[in-house]
């Protein structure tokens, strides 16, 4: 509460540079030195919570020895990466790799064409059911995978697909679709259809100025929902954790738990753990700066407009 | 707008959505509608260790469901699973709310500063998190234990996650750390929709700080607080990776379990899928209708 009381004493000095006193226009007299005490809060804040993704970073680097010390060491300045060449060569995190690879490659694909098709359908057509398939969309979207894991792992065991990246991609693609179709929803509506009846008047057909006109200005949409089903694939773990249950069809976070459990059984090497959970997160924190503004306004979409 | 003049060019009825909606939905009646079903299904009926056998299960009628309501273990997990989400949702939504308006408050390089280790924590898969926070908290040689100790208080070869209460703020912990991004920057974005212009006219007419906050500020960004306190409680309620990693570090599971990781024993466990499939359907149940009132606000922007 005293934070927010503060931030309302802090807001009249404008959202400029705090530098500049012909900027604090009202009643700016305590207001520097509140704003200071703010900023101050706010770094620290920003410490804390980088703090575990530091922390990982920083012990990947450095030898068991000095992670059993009773002391921590907090910055490795005697740091190697033979942790990660450890990890690397050791059993396990190749196939894991490749697998992981695999299942998530090919679910962005065939997420992308059926979302695609789908949203087309919701933004460009109006048809009977049309409401209801939305409304089913949005629901199933809900549907967590801790209420149905069991049973999909049943349905893919019938199938005879356990342990097989064609199981495990059909509940992966199953689960990502709903959501990809509404994002990409919104993308296919922002471009107006008068560009492509333009294109019409100029003699294109229908599909050709839907090809050469919406479909590049679709990219970005089709970017932003390829990176969102490639983040729910590679981190998946609950429905992987039932389906994928042979160590040789193990996707990287099935891997990591064993890997943990491996080493847990010894005492733990903290080093190469942490150098393996760098390894699975460094390409999900890249993809995830990516796309981080669009899935947050289509998780949004509709409030944030007021 | 551009909606309504296509509904004219398309009033002639046409195949073409159909066959461009047919392969959504058939992967979602595959991955989603059949388990569903079954799962319904198999929730009315015996389905053990016998039925994996080939046994053909038998019906129960509502028995599961009788006999699920008449475990006083299952209130048990129902009753931790409610309190812990409402309890990680609350807190989540608090500082989430806190640490936007203290954004909003500060100058543009803190608050990129802010932002981005807010975008990194966010961004941790839920697995590597897992794996790093059960470093924090070793008991042997955790930070955490380490910096307590230096602080005067005696934390040396603690096990945080013996307990079950400290297995549960170890768990809290972690969820709202990997949750206040998304609401932090979330009410932040709204935070920043409404015009300094209003707050400039309520000022003129002499509204005090606080007035302006609750009378403009918080009205105008209720939607966007309603929503991420009901994704936050939708999400907390199927917390399952987070408990089940936390419990591999030999917790009693029977202390810890939520209701994700006491389908994933029964199923997975004891083969009762009959069982599993029962409570299951109370959790999606239970989803749904907090699900419908924010598909609710999301239709609204598709009328």
């Amino acid at each position: 509460m005293s934070a927010l009381a503060a931030a309302r004493t802090a807001r009249p000095a404008a959202p400029t540079a705090p530098s500049r006193p012909g900027r604090s226009r009202r009643s700016g007299r305590r207001a520097r030195p509140g704003r200071a005490l703010l900023s101050a809060l706010a770094i620290v804040v920003a410490l804390v919570w980088v703090f575990p993704v530091y922390w990982m970073v920083n012990s990947s680097l450095l030898p068991n020895v000095l992670l059993q010390s009773t002391r921590p060491t907090f910055v490795p300045l005697d740091g190697s990466v033979d942790n990660y060449r450890a990890v690397l060569t050791g059993s396990g995190f190749g196939g894991a790799l490749r697998m992981s690879l695999t299942v998530t490659l090919l679910t962005v694909a065939v997420v992308l064409v059926f979302a695609f098709l789908a949203a087309l359908a919701i933004s460009r057509f109006r048809f009977r059911g049309r409401t209801t398939f939305v409304l089913a969309v949005l629901l199933v979207q809900m549907l967590p995978a801790e209420g149905l894991f069991i049973a999909q792992y049943k349905l893919i065991g019938s199938l005879n697909l356990l342990n097989s990246v064609l199981g495990v991609t059909i509940i992966y693609v199953g689960a990502v679709v709903p959501f990809t179709v509404w994002m990409l929803r919104g993308f296919v509506a922002g471009v107006p259809i008068e560009l492509e009846e333009a294109a019409m008047v100029d003699g294109l057909s229908r599909f050709q100025a839907f090809l050469r006109i919406t479909f590049p200005l679709l990219a970005p949409g089709l970017v932003a929902s390829g990176v969102y089903a490639f983040l729910q694939a590679w981190n998946e773990f609950t429905v992987a954790l039932v389906i994928l249950q042979s160590d040789s069809a193990s996707t990287l976070p099935i891997w990591l738990r064993s890997f943990l459990q491996a080493s847990a059984s010894r005492e733990t090497d903290w080093g190469q753990v942490m150098a393996a959970s760098t390894l699975i997160a460094v390409p999900v924190i890249i993809f995830f700066l990516v796309v981080q503004g669009r899935m947050t306004s289509g998780l949004m979409s509709g409030a944030v407009k007021g | 707008m551009a909606l309504r003049s296509q509904t004219v060019r398309h009033r002639r009825p046409s195949r073409v959505p159909y066959l461009l909606i047919t392969p959504a939905i058939a992967i979602l009646a595959l991955a989603m509608g059949y388990p569903l079903v079954w799962q319904l299904i198999t929730s009315t009926q015996r389905f053990g260790l016998a039925q994996q056998f080939g046994k053909p299960p038998e019906s129960v009628g509502l028995g599961n469901y009788v006999t699920l309501f008449t475990d006083s273990y299952l209130w048990t997990v129902v009753g931790r699973s409610i309190a812990f989400c409402l309890v990680n949702a609350g807190v989540t939504v608090l500082i989430g709310v806190l640490l936007a308006i203290l954004m909003k408050a500060i100058g543009t390089a803190p608050r990129l500063i802010l932002q981005v280790s807010m975008l990194l924590a966010w961004s941790m898969p839920v697995v590597a998190a897992m794996t790093v926070w059960r470093w924090l908290f070793d008991w042997n040689r955790g930070v955490v234990n380490w910096v307590l100790t230096r602080g005067g208080v005696d934390f040396v070869g603690h096990n945080w996650l013996e307990a079950p209460l400290s297995f549960f703020f170890v768990a809290t912990t972690v969820i709202v750390w990997m949750s206040v991004p998304f609401v932090a920057l979330s009410v932040y974005a709204g935070l920043t929709q409404v015009p300094d212009e209003v707050i400039e006219a309520a000022q003129i007419d002499g509204a005090n700080g606080w007035q302006r906050f609750w009378t403009i500020v918080v009205p105008m960004v209720r939607p966007v607080l309603m929503i991420v306190l009901l994704l936050q409680i939708i999400w907390d309620l199927r917390v399952f990776a987070q408990i089940k990693l936390l419990q591999d570090a030999g917790s009693t599971p029977s202390e810890t379990n939520l209701l994700g990781t006491y389908i994933f024993q029964l199923g997975t466990g004891s083969q009762d899928f009959g069982m599993a499939s029962a409570v299951s359907v109370f959790v999606l149940a239970l989803t749904v209708a907090l699900s419908w009132f924010y598909v609710r606000i999301l239709l609204k922007e598709d009328a």
